[in-house]
């Protein structure tokens, strides 16, 4: 076995490949650039080497610089995690000839899988099923019915030099296809000055399902199942998980021994993975094959038991596979949710800034039997920087059932405290109650069709409301009877703390009586229903882990006046519990509606204006660059979110503004 | 025997009445509350005694003697917050706009009289339309009975005043001099002198919320210190408060149990100063990572934000923070800061509460603005500030503690008790760029051995360690545990004994 390999990569990935080596005895090797001068992977392994400046094309993925580093540590193998050099054929060649091991495919297996015609070729050949469709030119409208016809409806007519849907027609019948396919050839002319057209079967009710392969030097080749990662934003895997909830045996059975004719067809050795895309029927079709290890690994990982670094290390190091296709059984359920450092209330857009507060769950296994898995390459006090990926953390849980990973997720989503940036933490846990997810029917339209507008928060249902509001009122008598214990009270003459409160959350109102006794309390509705709430909270503790109902409940709390801050399942609440006296009278209180911020373009982080693109009583088009801020020495472009006029421009070059700050306002 | 109760009775719901059930919907119209129901939001439920309840004018001019309603327009006595005394009075818009008569002032005077003598806060709710005309030169007298008692109370007892509907002309005096006010957004202004008057003498044309509204005083006068979205937050806002203030200067700020590590690591503050010199970062976080369970009573949130001022507990005790803030303006000192601090730091030390000083100044605001508005004066009222200061002082640098700035954010030099530094604290002159132009004016020409002057400057003053060994800071601690050494020293100052000499009254540069 090696004594020590260099890990060509950063973040969560360099760590993770860290922790598999160290518990194989071999040493490690961490690179890194001047942005990551204190990242957790350099803090993690043996040694640490300096390779270059923050952007990525002037370190991490500059070859010469990852061989300089091999020489001058003595590494002998080298794990490229994913992204980076990790499907880099020159890479793999230079290692070669060096006569470093490298933790991954033969260079011609990614070659083979690297493009896109290539590789579907192959796949063909090594019978994998490919999404039926014509390559060859299509000269006229019959043809392009002929085509149609032998594909079968429905069928895509795509521009060949097409993109962003321009020059694309959905055709479920002959006049469709002949039409589509005129209209199609059109547009491409006039969009692209190209009009070739193909037609390729259109896959309805797409999910996005992929197959783990694992293969030693020595011809051994397994599938370690499926994974699905229907979830997706924008083409960015959110959510995955193992095994899929919409294949049966047959199914998977299938497109595991494709996924291995397909490895064998290219000579491959160890993990790889091959994308599928699968229709509402279960039909599969080739995707492409990823010769590296894949983001969402984990969750193979926790439905087979099988460490798949040490096993891309072992089969590098020539080691036969310790199992065969008969040992991999599936076993539980696994959920990942990727943590990004994006905002969801705006937009999703990147946040990047100090990690004010970090805590992860505690990972292991939980009360309930299921277990807690995070991945990550960031801490408290550390910094998410503009010059990588924006993932921060990759949560896992397993349970016996899908339906108990989805609720070891949800607690342990509500665990997972993040301040400082921006983060997509609310929206994965909408995501995970929701209803339509909860079922298993998804596809990779998901998030387009069920947030059309964007994410602004979930909302609660009445009993999950009736749960926050007994926990905040219980939360809310240790407070009071605390604020009471101040030194410099009047003797005899205390404040007491009264029983009957009125909690207000989400526009819902809940008049509560709070019995408590010293394990808990009790909290009666008016209605007669009663809730048993109990908990180790105590006043400032940022994180409430409750028992509410017999059921766990995991709250963030903050403090506003009369009440608390709740961030919960995807939702963040004002809760006030007031006496009622007190409600009485806020409800005297005016409603102060925020003001209409669609006529302003707002400073979306703390920063420097450069540059102020128009005039006043300019007219701008929708995507018009607007101005230029730059935070944190990176220049933003902001632009106009639709036509406009403007009517005023607050900031001048050199404004240094906070968030929310208003730089222009519109007519 | 039972009609002569029953009399009372009668007579206490009429006054309870205010000005009318007409009026009060009025009020609440206007999103504000009665003064009654003002008071029921300030104190402990039930804790309310009042006095004078039955107290009308004594104006016969104009035909007031027709109109005598009881209370005469002020709702006074006194309650708890969380079971501690103090004393309030609530002016009631509802009867002549609140107005201020001979009676409604007597009924202010005595209660202040009753808070000095028996040692507790008074609270004032301001919702007057001014003085009482009717009464001419009686009204005047009235305010500045009252003004007078707020003078005297001044350093004795806490005067905490909210504003809550106009306070206009003389009536702001009172507030003014009083230790903390507060302003409702939206239903409360101050001036001396209003619209109306503003447009007659000047041609100016201003709205009454332009003019004195709570985003002008929070953010541009500063006469405010802290504004809510409503009387309801407001009142539980300042019940917050009340909570970080002793009753006098008789006795010491309340401790409250805590549930907070006094102990408590944190890692993060490792890495708090960025590598580069001159990025910023927000000293809130420090505060709040130092407070016991993050807890920090912000004072002029909005204004002068290159100085942080407010409350904290620490082992449950009040601390007063004074904190230069990276993010605005780089920390630096000027007018409005320096006076922002300066009453921060005089209150706390009239009331006995400690104080934590958070440096990180590169120095005083450079400029033709700041000279001619006199920062050498303002810039010394917070040197003198901190020297005259005799409650424990604890100071941590974190950063930069460049010139006369570092004299004057609570230095060893100004009888600073425990004075720390972190590791990256910069103790020194000034920079190393301004100092080597300074000190090598001759090979400015010559960048290489500028570059090299530089470097050598950083290696000999950018660190702590030259103060150090001065003895000027007495220890430099790890920012991680940055909590634990600040609530240990805080506890070792519990009995620190230290006067001043004997003197009239001092005379700071004002």
């Amino acid at each position: 076995m090696f004594d020590k390999i260099l890990i060509a990569n950063r973040g969560e990935i360099a760590c993770r490949v860290i922790k598999s080596a160290r518990k194989m005895g071999i040493k490690t090797v961490a690179v890194y650039s001047d942005a990551d001068k204190n990242a957790l992977h350099v803090q993690m392994a043996d040694e640490a080497l300096h390779i270059g400046a923050s952007p990525a094309a002037q370190s991490y993925i500059v070859i010469d610089k990852i061989m300089e580093a091999i020489r001058q540590t003595g590494a002998q193998a080298v794990h490229p995690g994913y992204g980076f050099l990790s499907e880099n054929m020159k890479f793999a060649e230079a290692l070669e000839a060096e006569g470093v091991a490298f933790i991954g495919p033969p260079s011609g297996a990614i070659e083979a899988m690297g493009d896109k015609i290539t590789s579907k070729k192959l796949a063909a050949e090594a019978g994998v099923s490919t999404v039926p469709g014509y390559m060859g030119l299509i000269e006229d409208a019959d043809e392009a019915v002929k085509i149609s016809r032998e594909i079968g409806y429905p069928v895509m007519i795509k521009a060949s030099a097409g993109g962003g849907g321009k020059g694309m027609r959905i055709a479920w019948n002959d006049e469709e296809a002949r039409e589509g396919f005129q209209s199609s050839k059109n547009e491409a002319a006039s969009s692209f000055g190209d009009d070739r057209i193909f037609i390729e079967k259109f896959v309805t009710q797409p999910r996005h399902i992929e197959i783990q392969v694992l293969a030693d030097k020595h011809g051994n080749c397994v599938y370690l199942h499926e994974r699905e990662c229907s979830i997706q934003r924008r083409n960015q895997k959110v959510i995955e998980e193992a095994p899929s909830p919409f294949l049966d045996p047959e199914t998977r059975r299938a497109m595991g021994e494709q996924a291995v004719a397909l490895a064998k067809a290219v000579d491959y050795c160890s993990a790889g993975t091959v994308e599928f895309i699968v229709d509402g029927d279960k039909n599969f079709y080739f995707l492409e094959m990823n010769t590296r290890l894949q983001v969402e690994h984990p969750v193979t990982e926790l439905i087979t038991g099988i460490d798949l670094v040490e096993q891309m290390i072992r089969v590098a190091d020539g080691e036969t596979l310790p199992f065969a296709q008969d040992d991999l059984k599936i076993n539980g359920w696994a959920m990942e949710s990727r943590l990004y450092a994006e905002d969801p209330y705006r937009n999703f857009l990147p946040s990047i800034g100090r990690l004010t507060r970090y805590r992860p769950p505690v990972e292991g296994k939980t009360e309930r039997g299921g277990i807690v898995r995070n991945d990550t390459g960031v801490y408290e006090g550390g910094e998410i920087s503009m010059f990588y990926d924006p993932m921060i953390a990759k949560l896992c849980t397993w349970a016996p059932t899908r339906e108990a990973a989805i609720e070891e997720m949800r607690l342990a989503l509500d665990t997972f405290e993040v301040e400082g940036i921006g983060h997509n933490l609310p929206f994965l846990s909408a995501v995970m109650d929701h209803s339509r997810f909860v079922s298993g029917a998804i596809t990779t339209a998901f998030i387009a069709e069920e947030y059309p507008d964007g994410f602004q928060g979930a909302v609660l249902d009445d009993e999950l409301l009736r749960r926050v509001a007994a926990a905040t009122a219980a939360m809310n008598r240790v407070a009071e009877i605390r604020r009471t214990r101040i030194s410099g009270t009047l003797g005899n003459h205390e404040r007491r703390v009264g029983e009957d409160w009125v909690v207000t959350l989400q526009g819902a109102e809940f008049r509560v009586h709070v019995g408590a006794d010293k394990a808990g309390a009790t909290i009666r509705f008016e209605d007669g229903q009663e809730l048993r709430v109990t908990s180790d909270w105590t006043p400032g503790q940022s994180l409430a882990r409750l028992e509410v109902g017999g059921a766990p409940l995991v709250l963030k709390v903050g403090k506003i006046p009369m009440g608390f801050r709740i961030r919960v399942r995807g939702a963040d609440l004002k809760v006030h519990v007031r006496t009622p006296r007190q409600a009485e009278l806020a409800k005297l209180m005016p409603e102060k509606l925020p003001p209409d911020t669609s006529k302003f373009l707002l400073c979306p982080m703390p920063g420097l204006i450069v540059k102020i693109n128009v005039a006043e009583g300019e007219e701008v088009q929708e995507g018009q660059a607007l101005c230029t801020v730059e935070a944190m020495k990176m220049e933003n472009i902001l632009r106009a979110e639709k036509r406009a006029i403007v009517s005023k421009i607050n900031a001048e070059p050199g404004a240094s503004l906070k968030v929310d700050d208003i730089i222009m306002e519109f007519e | 025997m039972k009609d002569i109760l029953l009399e009372l009775e009668n007579r206490r719901a009429e006054a309870r009445m205010g000005g009318g059930q007409r009026r009060i919907d009025a009020q609440h119209k206007k999103g504000k509350l009665t003064a009654r129901e003002r008071i029921d939001l300030l104190l402990d439920e039930g804790s309310f005694e009042e006095f004078d309840m039955f107290v009308a004018h004594r104006c016969t001019e104009f035909g007031m003697q027709a109109e005598r309603p009881a209370g005469d327009g002020v709702v006074t006595g006194w309650g708890t917050i969380n079971g501690r005394m103090v004393y309030v009075f609530s002016q009631d818009f509802t009867v002549f706009g609140g107005s201020l008569s001979e009676t409604h002032a007597q009924k202010i005077a005595k209660i202040m009289d009753m808070a000095m003598q028996n040692g507790a806060p008074v609270i004032g709710l301001n919702d007057s339309g001014g003085a009482r005309i009717q009464e001419g030169v009686a009204s005047l007298a009235g305010y500045a009975d009252v003004f007078q008692r707020n003078i005297m109370a001044s350093g004795v007892i806490p005067q905490i005043s909210v504003i809550m509907g106009p306070c206009a002309g003389g009536a702001v005096y009172s507030p003014a001099m009083t230790d903390f006010i507060f302003m409702v957004q939206d239903s409360s202004y101050m001036f001396v002198t209003g619209p109306d008057v503003v447009k007659t003498v000047t041609n100016e044309i201003v709205t009454a919320e332009q003019l004195g509204g709570a985003s002008t005083h929070t953010k541009k006068s500063s006469v405010a210190d802290g504004a809510y979205e409503n009387d309801v937050e407001a009142l539980a806002e300042v019940r917050r408060l009340v909570d970080f203030l002793p009753l006098s200067n008789r006795e010491k700020a309340p401790v409250r149990p805590f549930f907070d590590d006094p102990a408590r690591v944190e890692d993060s503050l490792d890495t708090l100063i960025p590598e580069n010199p001159n990025q910023p970062y927000d000293m809130k976080e420090l505060i709040v990572k130092i407070a016991d369970e993050g807890d920090f009573f912000e004072i002029q949130r909005d204004f002068a934000g290159n100085i942080i001022t407010g409350f904290v507990r620490i082992e449950g005790q009040t601390v007063g923070v004074v904190a230069n803030q990276p993010m605005v303006l780089a920390g630096c000192l000027d007018i409005d800061s320096s006076r922002k601090a300066a009453r921060f730091v005089r209150f706390c030390d009239a009331f006995e509460i400690p104080i934590l000083t958070l440096v990180d100044v590169p120095g005083f605001l450079p400029g033709t603005g700041q000279e001619y508005g006199g920062v050498i004066k303002h810039g010394a009222k917070l040197l003198f500030a901190y020297g005259e200061a005799t409650v424990p002082k604890v100071t941590v640098i974190t950063r930069k503690a460049y010139g006369g700035a570092y004299d004057v954010m609570s230095s060893k030099h100004l009888r600073g008790d425990f004075n720390y530094a972190w590791p990256t604290a910069e103790i020194a002159v000034m920079g190393a760029k301004g100092a080597v132009e300074i000190l090598y004016r001759s090979e400015l020409g010559d960048p290489e051995k500028i570059a090299q002057r530089t470097a050598d400057y950083e290696d000999r003053f950018a660190n702590p360690f030259v103060a150090a060994e001065k003895g000027f800071i007495d220890e430099v601690i790890q920012p991680r545990s940055t909590r634990r050494r600040v609530a240990r020293a805080f506890a070792a100052l519990r009995s620190k004994k230290l006067s001043n000499p004997w003197k009239k009254h001092d005379n700071i540069p004002l």
